[in-house]
């Protein structure tokens, strides 16, 4: 599978990333590599088995739906980059 | 006359704390100065809590005067991999974007561990979120291997594996993934165990990829792992993924007979790259077992080749969506400037995240993508169904696997930096385990001509860590490979 440049920025938006030229560089060859030994996995005819998605056997947890732990704003807010009161500050987001 | 902390177990520590021969104030001031001497060589501690540690010490001090300790670790100095959430201390998964972060709470692993007595003295240094075989992936830099200063501990979890081996503390936590345990604990000489997924809460460590990521404990001894495990299993309401399965005593169960045991003996991880001496070291290990009444026998795991592929495809998407919460909006590094919130969310993960983090959200991204999701996540996801099925017929007719933990001893510095799939074929032989969410113990079983330590693996059934700890524990009585310790390091003049 060949990766380009325009794939790499595609995935790069998705994932939220703003790359440097040289990175998008970089990654182009690099995930090019790493897809290109991961296309082993072909060589295994999958057909009817079943996916594992998480190796336990229980059931989803559930818990009573009951309030727990109390507001702690001082707490919440003490790791935030910027905030005004008891809200987090972030920048305008409507044009 | 000075304490030696290698010279001491978590269980000969609390022995003689007990006899009120020592106290727990000169075991962690024992830790604090091993760290001050030896730590700008080993580099493996992010932040050192000394203050913290003396004020944690002096209250276990007390409750051992009036002959009340909390429990087997009451007063013991223990470090925690940088993952693990910890009250009022930073805790940065070797990652910029954390760099300040200060969790406002315990995680479950650290809470259980504070309400036994034990001392924390400080955070160790990992991969950045836990993401590599080397420790070399950190934002504050590299630690170093004790037995070689040129050589990598292995990783993500090599601080935690390294404070243990240099006796800069009697124990310490570190999570696994696809070998982050068992690889530092192979290169460094000691015991490290990787709990089957579910035993132990994850509630508060940093996440990576949740459906194979398990905390564990590092160790001098497979008796100690067996006490650490004993305080961090069971169930935790507040992991929706830990399991309701009882917790066996396993410290006071272990004996020197091995008795019945069917050890398999996985052909494919003897067959391709093995160094000579890992390949001799891991036989005459298995020796030792058959020679204390074990039964040996050579079992295939077929799908193992495409154990990496699989993994890197799972850990990669799974990391790509935990990691989306660094956003530099709730906590974390934002980076400045940004204009509007898709340019905050961009440049501050950009800024804050490494070369590795970003390249496995990349990859991980890529495979969750429209277009490519079944033909890589879809298909990985079923690949492990495969996986998991060669454990299960090997259980069949075996109670434990026994194999190496890595195909080579530590490799050096740089070695692999450059060349990011040669560094993850370092899991080669530890990374089916997590697919397959088995628990595996990594014991040290010799050492190579460069006098390098070499690991033995033993695999157990899910929730079968007694058999593990039973076989290795069964296995020092016979050998020395444990007492083994790696030589002083001294600070630079």
């Amino acid at each position: 599978m060949k990766i380009t440049r325009d794939d790499v920025r595609h995935v790069a938006a998705l994932a939220r990333l703003a790359l440097s030229s040289e990175e998008e560089e970089k990654l182009a060859v690099e995930l090019e590599a790493i897809l290109g030994y991961v296309e082993k996995l072909g060589e295994l005819d999958t057909e009817g088995i079943p996916a594992t998605a998480h190796v336990l056997d229980a059931g989803p947890a559930l818990r009573d739906d009951e309030v727990r732990n109390g507001p702690d704003v001082d707490g919440l807010l003490a790791n935030a980059p910027d905030r005004s009161g008891s809200f987090f500050r972030v920048p305008k987001i409507i044009e | 006359m000075k304490l030696d902390l290698s010279s001491l177990t978590l269980a000969t520590a609390a022995e003689r704390l007990s006899r009120r021969e020592i106290s727990s104030r000169e075991l962690t001031e024992a830790a604090l100065e091993t760290i001050a001497r030896t730590d700008a060589r080993l580099h493996a501690f992010l932040t050192v809590s000394a203050d913290e540690a003396r004020a944690q010490a002096a209250a276990a001090d007390e409750r051992l005067a009036r002959g009340e300790p909390l429990s087997a670790l009451d007063g013991l100095p223990l470090a925690l991999k940088d993952v693990f959430s910890t009250r009022g201390v930073r805790t940065t998964a070797a990652s910029r974007i954390l760099e300040n972060f200060v969790p406002p709470y315990d995680g479950t692993a650290v809470a259980r561990l504070r309400a036994s007595g034990a001392v924390f003295v400080g955070k160790t240094n990992c991969d950045e979120f836990a993401m590599g075989s080397s420790t070399e992936n950190s934002a504050f830099g590299a630690t170093r291997n004790p037995w070689d200063l040129t050589r990598v501990p292995g990783g993500s979890s090599g601080g935690s594996a390294v404070a243990v081996a240099a006796g800069q503390c009697l124990g310490a936590l570190g999570t696994d993934t696809g070998g982050s345990i068992r690889l530092p604990a192979a290169y460094c000489g000691i015991v490290g165990l990787k709990p089957t997924y579910g035993r132990v809460s994850r509630y508060g460590i940093v996440a990576y990829a949740s459906s194979l990521d398990q905390v564990g404990p590092f160790a001098r001894d497979v008796r100690d792992a067996a006490i650490l495990l004993e305080a961090l299993a069971g169930h935790d309401p507040l992991d929706s993924t830990s399991a309701r399965v009882a917790v066996p005593r396993y410290a006071s169960a272990l004996r020197a007979e091995l008795g019945t045991l069917r050890v398999g003996v996985p052909r494919e991880y003897f067959e391709e790259g093995l160094q000579p001496e890992v390949e001799s070291s891991v036989r005459e290990a298995i020796a030792v077992l058959e020679s204390l009444g074990a039964s040996i026998e050579i079992i295939s795991l077929p799908h193992a080749r495409y154990a990496i592929a699989t993994y890197y495809l799972l850990a990669t998407a799974e990391a790509s969506s935990n990691l989306a919460r660094y956003d530099g909006i709730r906590y974390g590094r934002r980076a400045g400037g940004a204009q509007n919130l898709a340019e905050t969310y961009g440049r501050s993960r950009a800024e804050g995240f490494g070369a590795e983090v970003k390249r496995r959200i990349m990859l991980g991204t890529y495979a969750l993508s429209a277009g490519y999701y079944d033909a890589y996540y879809g298909k990985a996801q079923k690949v492990r169904t495969l996986i998991r099925r060669d454990f299960d017929e090997a259980f069949a007719r075996c109670d434990v696997l026994a194999a190496p933990t890595a195909a080579t001893t530590a490799f050096a510095l740089g070695e692999k930096l450059d060349d990011p799939l040669s560094m993850y074929l370092s899991d080669v032989l530890t990374i089916s385990v997590n697919l397959a969410g088995l628990p595996a113990l990594s014991l040290p079983c010799g050492v190579d001509g460069a006098g390098l330590p070499i690991g033995l693996q033993l695999i157990g059934k899910p929730f079968d860590e007694l058999s593990l700890l039973g076989a290795g524990y069964a296995y020092e009585q016979a050998t020395d490979w444990h007492s083994q310790h790696p030589p002083a390091v001294e600070q630079a003049p």
